[in-house]
């Protein structure tokens, strides 16, 4: 007892807390080149940010009409406030857009759900095609009562998103399947895999979607036709797949070769040996650059407005080419650089924090 | 006699039946694929020939001489619109090259800026860094593009109210105007005076090294390089006459005369593909510089180094290996990218082959042009940065 209250005594608590002036000599002003560069940044700061908060909020205006917006210098929220019903939805019917409504939510709710890892089993593999089944009847209808709309008005948000989400889930398999075929012994296959896989990465998307848009067509015999929306999705899975095909492979070439010879020792034939040993530890090694991947086709979708699909981008555009709204391009577009930057933040942080608990 | 017959069975190879045979089966899988892949191929090839000809559209490459009879805003050689499709397309290639070439070395310098202040000591310095990778990353390309366009478009005032911040430069809706030393034949002698030190410092390089491997001595070739490289030039220009008549922009009729200028598009591409990517780069270079190990320099220390040869000879050589592979696919996303130009309306090769199609119907060949070219330069960067890395890559003894 009498030694404890002795060290108590002579040491002392270790400072974990530095006051606010010592951490701004530790952290702004160490030397003199900080000091200046400090100084400079303040000075930078000083002369852009008040302006701009000047015009993003206190002058800006929110509910107003366009008239209102023109007379004074401050943004004009209210291209996007007055119009936001036709830049989430687009041109499906008014009345109707509770059911886009209802499928994006449906959509979050299933996103949120598959974020934790304890949910990733059998059951998770049931519930996704149920879901994508309810979100199609949602947007297509004419089934159970629901009037049909066609999909040539599907536009805006849900479109995007679908665009997206399908892509990526389509592109996964197909990568797969690519990687394995790059991989493989036999020349036929994979040789046709590497011409495929490099030649789709040599070429822009753009290329991918005129492809899709302007020279399918041709590919097709007479009296067929195929939607436009569903080639772009085509387009897009085609040229997400390359990309994954070669992360995938990045995995299988980061397993050992013991786990091969030990999957061909206990007689698994090549399916069961892939399946059941060598893809659960390849995939999980490549999850952070796969998510990076599927970051960059959530972008790059919005490509589809060239061949002039109304996704977020079009119907955003299409709303400033109305003269009572034009020039206010800026704050539009703001607002949707604003509605990807928190899809693709939630993503990398997410990819950020699964990266963390595998590692550990 | 039971133990006999095993015997046999197990030295002579017992036969396997053609089913259970790895190899064979191989080959039925390949052939399979193989006719399957074709099929398709004569399926939709035979689609296409019946709906071209149902639509009357002749194959192949003959249009290319016709002529192509639609301006184009900005071009780097001499075109109208009664030249030949080829020189159409040519236009398009350089304009391509131009802003990919510009994109690449202006993305490598600011990305290498902003990545080495994400590391830096300063608080506010490395939050900012660290705040425009995030935000540059997460927002789509074209949508940045259509941003930079809006504000260069609308905000700008038009070319009678120019804004000008400083003399000789003038900035409106038409784009970015700025003056330029008037040509005089002094100048062509400073390009020649730049290329014979060019060739004279490579030659002194090489010299340099064969001296310091023989005797050991180190030549100063970073300081002479320099001097060279600025000496020469001015003393051309001054050999030349010193001419220092500027070009300078004046305002005539509803533009400016005069001077060069930046078009809008061109300058929305550019500033868009150079601050997209290098918040990529800025990545790259900083996972490269945090990849060599405290221990490393601190060794380079205990050897007596000074802080220049530290980083030259250590850190930058092993950063660098690490770097390299993601850059070069970062510039191949960077080249590819510059597509976005017919988006906003910048005559790209993209924005050039898409015209023709809609004006000739030859769609195909246009897709396939656009592919084969971009392929081109695709393969092309990587075979240099791939030869680049060879360079660097680590020599093990």
């Amino acid at each position: 007892m009498i030694t404890q209250t002795n060290t108590s005594e002579v040491l002392k608590r270790p400072i974990i807390h530095i006051g606010a002036i010592r951490w701004i000599r530790q952290n702004l002003f160490s030397n003199v080149f900080n000091s200046c560069l400090s100084l400079l940044i303040l000075f930078g700061l000083y002369k852009i940010v008040p302006p701009l908060v000047q015009w993003a909020i206190i002058k800006s205006h929110w509910f107003s009409t366009s008239t209102e917006c023109r007379a004074t210098g401050g943004a004009c929220w209210s291209v996007v406030t007055s119009n936001l019903r036709f830049i989430i939805f687009g041109m499906y019917p008014r009345e109707l857009h509770w059911r886009p409504a209802i499928a994006i939510i449906l959509l979050v709710i299933l996103l949120f759900y598959s974020k934790n890892r304890q949910h990733w089993n059998n059951r998770i593999l049931y519930i996704w095609p149920i879901g994508i089944f309810i979100m199609g009847l949602l947007m297509r209808g004419g089934l159970f009562g629901l009037e049909s709309v066609e999909s040539s008005k599907w536009s805006g948000l849900p479109l995007t998103l679908m665009l997206s989400v399908f892509g990526m889930f389509a592109a996964y398999p197909l990568g797969i399947m690519l990687a394995l075929g790059r991989r493989s012994k036999m020349p036929a296959i994979k040789s046709l895999c590497i011409v495929y896989i490099e030649i789709i990465r040599g070429v822009p998307l753009i290329s991918m979607l005129f492809m899709s848009a302007i020279m399918f067509p041709l590919f097709l015999p007479e009296g067929i036709t195929i939607d436009k929306i569903l080639r772009a999705q085509a387009a897009i899975i085609l040229f997400t797949a390359a990309y994954i095909a070669e992360v995938v492979r990045g995995g299988l070439q980061a397993i050992a070769r013991g786990q091969y010879e030990a999957a061909d020792s206990l007689g698994l034939n090549y399916y069961h040996k892939m399946r059941l040993v060598i893809l659960p530890q390849a995939l999980k090694i490549v999850i952070p650059p796969t998510v990076g991947i599927l970051i960059s086709a959530f972008k790059d979708t919005s490509l589809v407005v060239i061949i002039a699909l109304y996704d977020l981008m079009k119907t955003t555009q299409a709303t400033l080419s109305n003269p009572l709204w034009m020039g206010f391009s800026a704050e539009a577009f703001i607002f949707l650089a604003l509605i990807y930057l928190v899809c693709c933040y939630a993503m990398s942080n997410y990819s950020r924090k699964l990266e963390r608990e595998l590692h550990s | 006699m039971q133990q006999e017959s095993k015997i046999s069975d197990i030295t002579q190879p017992a036969k396997v039946s053609f089913w259970n045979d790895p190899d064979k089966r191989a080959i039925v899988y390949q052939v399979v694929t193989l006719g399957i892949v074709g099929l398709i191929c004569h399926y939709l090839f035979s689609n296409t020939l019946a709906n071209l000809e149902r639509q009357s559209i002749a194959t192949g490459f003959g249009f290319l001489k016709k002529e192509a009879s639609f301006e184009i805003g900005e071009s780097l050689i001499r075109y109208s619109a009664a030249d030949s499709y080829t020189r159409a397309l040519l236009v398009g290639i350089l304009n391509t090259l131009l802003v990919s070439f510009i994109g690449v070395v202006l993305t490598v310098f600011l990305g290498i800026i902003i990545g080495v202040a994400r590391l830096s000591e300063n608080w506010l310095m490395a939050k900012l860094s660290a705040l425009y990778i995030e935000v540059f990353q997460d927002i789509p390309l074209l949508l940045q593009l259509f941003l930079w366009y809006a504000i260069f478009y609308e905000n700008l005032p038009s070319p009678r109210q120019a804004i000008n911040p400083f003399a000789g430069l003038f900035l409106s809706n038409r784009g970015m105007v700025f003056a330029v030393p008037e040509s005089h034949p002094a100048f062509r002698y400073v390009f020649i005076a730049i290329i014979i030190a060019c060739i004279l410092s490579f030659i002194l390089k090489k010299w340099a090294k064969q001296r310091q491997d023989k005797t050991g001595e180190i030549f100063p070739v970073f300081s002479v390089y320099a001097c060279m490289m600025l000496g020469f030039p001015l003393l051309a220009w001054w050999i030349g006459g010193a001419p220092t008549k500027m070009n300078i922009p004046k305002l005539s009729g509803f533009n400016f005369d005069g001077g060069v200028s930046l078009s809008p598009e061109f300058a929305a591409l550019l500033l868009g593909l150079v601050l997209y990517t290098a918040a990529f780069v800025a990545e790259i270079v900083r996972a490269g510089i945090q990849s060599v190990s405290k221990g490393q320099t601190e060794a380079a220390m205990a050897l007596g180094l000074k802080p220049v040869l530290i980083l030259n000879l250590v850190i930058l050589p092993q950063a660098l290996r690490v770097i390299i592979p993601p850059l070069t696919s970062q510039m191949l996303n960077l080249i590819k990218n510059s597509t976005l130009a017919v988006a906003i309306g910048y005559p790209d090769f993209v924005y050039i082959a898409n015209t023709t199609i809609n004006q000739t119907g030859q769609a195909i060949e246009g897709v396939a042009m656009i592919m084969f070219v971009y392929l081109c330069f695709s393969l092309l960067t990587s075979a240099f940065m791939n030869w680049y890395n060879k360079k660097m890559a680590l020599v093990e003894r």
